[in-house]
């Protein structure tokens, strides 16, 4: 090959690669981190208290995401919405986990962000899952099919359980045992999103809130929820457990 | 001359076994013509469609060896074929409620696997929604398999054999759960029935007998109502009159639903194969077809929370119950119990 066709090819491809180099498509991070009251939590070394003054520890944290949606103020002024696909299973026992990003959002100033915590009914029917949604996670009931949404642990004195044991699988997409709740966040300020920018909201849960509002949970009561009994009832308190912290 | 004999004799054997084994690897082998999708014409559309699970002939081997395989227990000594007995059209002859690991007793009585792709929902309360997930509940129960799906696949990936199979089944060594699961699939969900006397009557194929035939007019009349032709099941939930057995504390549907309305309903089964699948009901309460007849006879009222065919009341005299029976045996489809692809392949040929 003749020396300048050489040259030629290399002054090609460079022009080729330098217009590849797109700018980075923007991050949005969403950093879940979960709480007991003001205080982080800490797996079985803590120990917190209830409304009531009951005392317990916590072996266990785990709670599904999905169907985030993102609203920004296009440029008009009405507010579009993207939906994000995927699920998303937050586990305490694993910092990654707890961490969502999103890629190549489109640019915007976003205003809220809404999800649910568990998993619609159509993906409770539609046999064997992966990813997150993958049974070997443990987050699945096999005798009455369907995904557990939340699962807390842990033990209090004052449970009659057998080993004193907490026990909260919170779970069900069949009215009228639907335990599937959407959450709206507002963002305390609209951040924008553009490329090359990565922006991180921190969400906390609080797990308090499972056994505090609208129902204040008796642990010498009521200290495992595997099925239906009971569960609306967390339900309707995990529903204002989450927060943005800014 | 001796020696001619010897080579003579010597070739024919090794000719005749090379033969025989010929033969047994057509016994063994699955064909694309035996995972072929070819539903009974008069059968209604499956349920489960096969949509992102195509049958192939390397998935339902595999499948059939995990059915056959106590790998998916947690001290390796149970399978899904140790409670399922393929000559009863795998339900499990003889045992009122089903034994698990360590001899632990479960609760209810097993039912065969048979036209699965054709039910809504699975299990006597109907809490499994899609044959793919039905797995995990036997696999993961502690008084059946006690197995954690993640030890499972762990054990599975350690496994040279298996690594290869599924690379033959999907291309790749990665096992997953969803892999595990739709193969299966592929292989209970190919178990379907449909060629028993009764299926050959219906087709032109073949004759019923007079007390048979009788025993079929009187079934149209006074039980197909709940076990519907031609699956011999509405697909529906309904107490059959069914007293609630304190010891096992199974009161059914509501289990599932919480709904008050459920207490002591069952699906209702499909009765094909019936004749081999005894003992009968839930809890596996009655030996014989003798005493399920003897049973919808009896009188039921209201408070018993029966299904109100039952309490408007069935009579039948005990010709009719005789007749009934004679039916119900012409259900049985030898073709499918003996159907070599669902047959177990670490067992000598029989
Ligand atoms: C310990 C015995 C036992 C083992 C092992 C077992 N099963 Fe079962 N199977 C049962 C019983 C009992 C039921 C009914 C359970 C119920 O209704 O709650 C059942 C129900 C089923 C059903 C639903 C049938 C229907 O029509 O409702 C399917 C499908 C099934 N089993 C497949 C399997 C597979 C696949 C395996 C292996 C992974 C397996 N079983 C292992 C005892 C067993
Ligand atoms: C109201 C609906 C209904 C009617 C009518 C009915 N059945 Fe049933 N049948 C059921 C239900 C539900 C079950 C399962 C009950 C259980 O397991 O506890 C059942 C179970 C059975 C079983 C046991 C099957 C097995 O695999 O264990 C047989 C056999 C049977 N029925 C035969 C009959 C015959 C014969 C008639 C007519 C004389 C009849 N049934 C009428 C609802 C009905």
């Amino acid at each position: 090959m003749p020396k300048q066709l050489n040259i030629l090819f290399i002054i090609a491809a460079l022009v080729a690669a330098m217009s590849f180099t797109a700018p980075a498509p923007s991050r949005l991070v969403l950093h879940f981190e979960n709480y007991v009251g003001n205080l982080p939590l800490k797996l079985d070394s803590a120990t917190y208290k209830n409304k009531l003054g009951q005392t317990y520890t916590v072996s266990k944290f785990k709670y599904y995401i999905s169907n985030i949606r993102l609203c920004r103020k296009g440029n008009s002024s009405h507010l579009d919405t993207t939906v994000v696909d995927g699920y998303y299973l937050i586990n305490e026992e694993d910092p990654a986990s707890k961490e969502i990003v999103l890629k190549g959002l489109p640019d915007g100033k976003y205003s809220s962000i809404t999800f649910t915590i568990g998993v619609d009914s159509l993906h409770n029917c539609s046999g064997a899952q992966t990813g997150a949604l993958d049974p070997v996670n443990a987050m699945f009931w096999a005798w009455n099919t369907g995904y557990i949404f939340l699962k807390m642990e842990g033990k209090s004195p004052v449970s009659t359980s057998p080993g004193n044991l907490l026990e909260f699988h919170i779970g069900g997409y069949r009215t009228p045992y639907n335990c599937i709740r959407t959450i709206t966040l507002n963002m305390n300020s609209v951040f924008p999103l553009a490329d090359d920018v990565t922006v991180s909201v921190e969400i906390k849960a609080d797990l308090a809130e499972l056994f505090k509002t609208p129902t204040s949970i008796d642990f010498s009561k009521l200290s495992s929820v595997t099925d239906f009994h009971n569960a609306t009832t967390i339900a309707d308190n995990y529903k204002d457990m989450f927060s943005i912290k800014q | 001359m001796f020696k001619k004999y010897l080579y003579i004799s010597a070739s024919i054997f090794l000719l005749v076994m090379s033969l025989a084994f010929i033969g047994d690897d057509k016994y063994w082998t699955i064909t694309k013509e035996d995972v072929k999708l070819d539903f009974p014409k008069d059968f209604p559309k499956p349920i489960y469609d096969f949509k992102n699970n195509t049958p192939t002939p390397e998935g339902f081997t595999l499948g059939r060896k995990l059915f056959y395989d106590p790998i998916l227990s947690k001290d390796s000594s149970i399978s899904c074929g140790f409670c399922h007995q393929r000559i009863a059209a795998f339900a499990h002859i003889d045992h009122p409620i089903s034994h698990g690991i360590n001899g632990l007793l479960g609760k209810r009585n097993v039912p065969p696997l048979q036209n699965l792709i054709w039910e809504k929902e699975m299990m006597w309360d109907g809490g499994v929604n899609n044959l793919e997930v039905q797995p995990i509940s036997p696999i993961t129960n502690p008084v059946e398999m006690n197995e954690d799906m993640g030890t499972v696949i762990k054990k599975l990936q350690r496994s040279k054999v298996y690594t290869t199979m599924f690379k033959t089944a999907f291309g790749d060594t990665l096992i997953t759960s969803q892999k595990l699961l739709r193969v299966l699939a592929q292989f209970t969900g190919l178990m379907i029935s449909s060629n028993s006397r009764y299926d050959k009557y219906m087709r032109h194929e073949d004759t019923l007998s007079k007390t048979e035939l009788h025993g079929l007019q009187l079934f149209r009349d006074k039980c197909a109502q709940c076990h519907k032709e031609p699956l011999f099941t509405d697909n529906t939930y309904r107490n059959n009159g069914i007293a609630y057995d304190s010891t096992f504390k199974d009161s059914g549907r509501i289990k599932i639903t919480g709904d008050k309305k459920d207490f002591m309903k069952f699906r209702v089964p499909s009765l094909r194969n019936v004749e081999m699948t005894y003992p009968y009901m839930h809890d596996g309460r009655f030996r014989n077809l003798k005493q399920v007849l003897d049973h919808y006879t009896q009188s039921y009222t209201q408070a018993s929370h029966a299904d109100p065919i039952l309490v408007k009341g069935i009579s039948l005299t005990e010709q009719d119950k005789t007749d009934i029976i004679a039916f119900l045996k012409t259900l049985t489809d030898k073709t499918f119990l003996y159907d070599r692809r669902f047959a177990d392949p670490n067992m000598v040929r029989y």
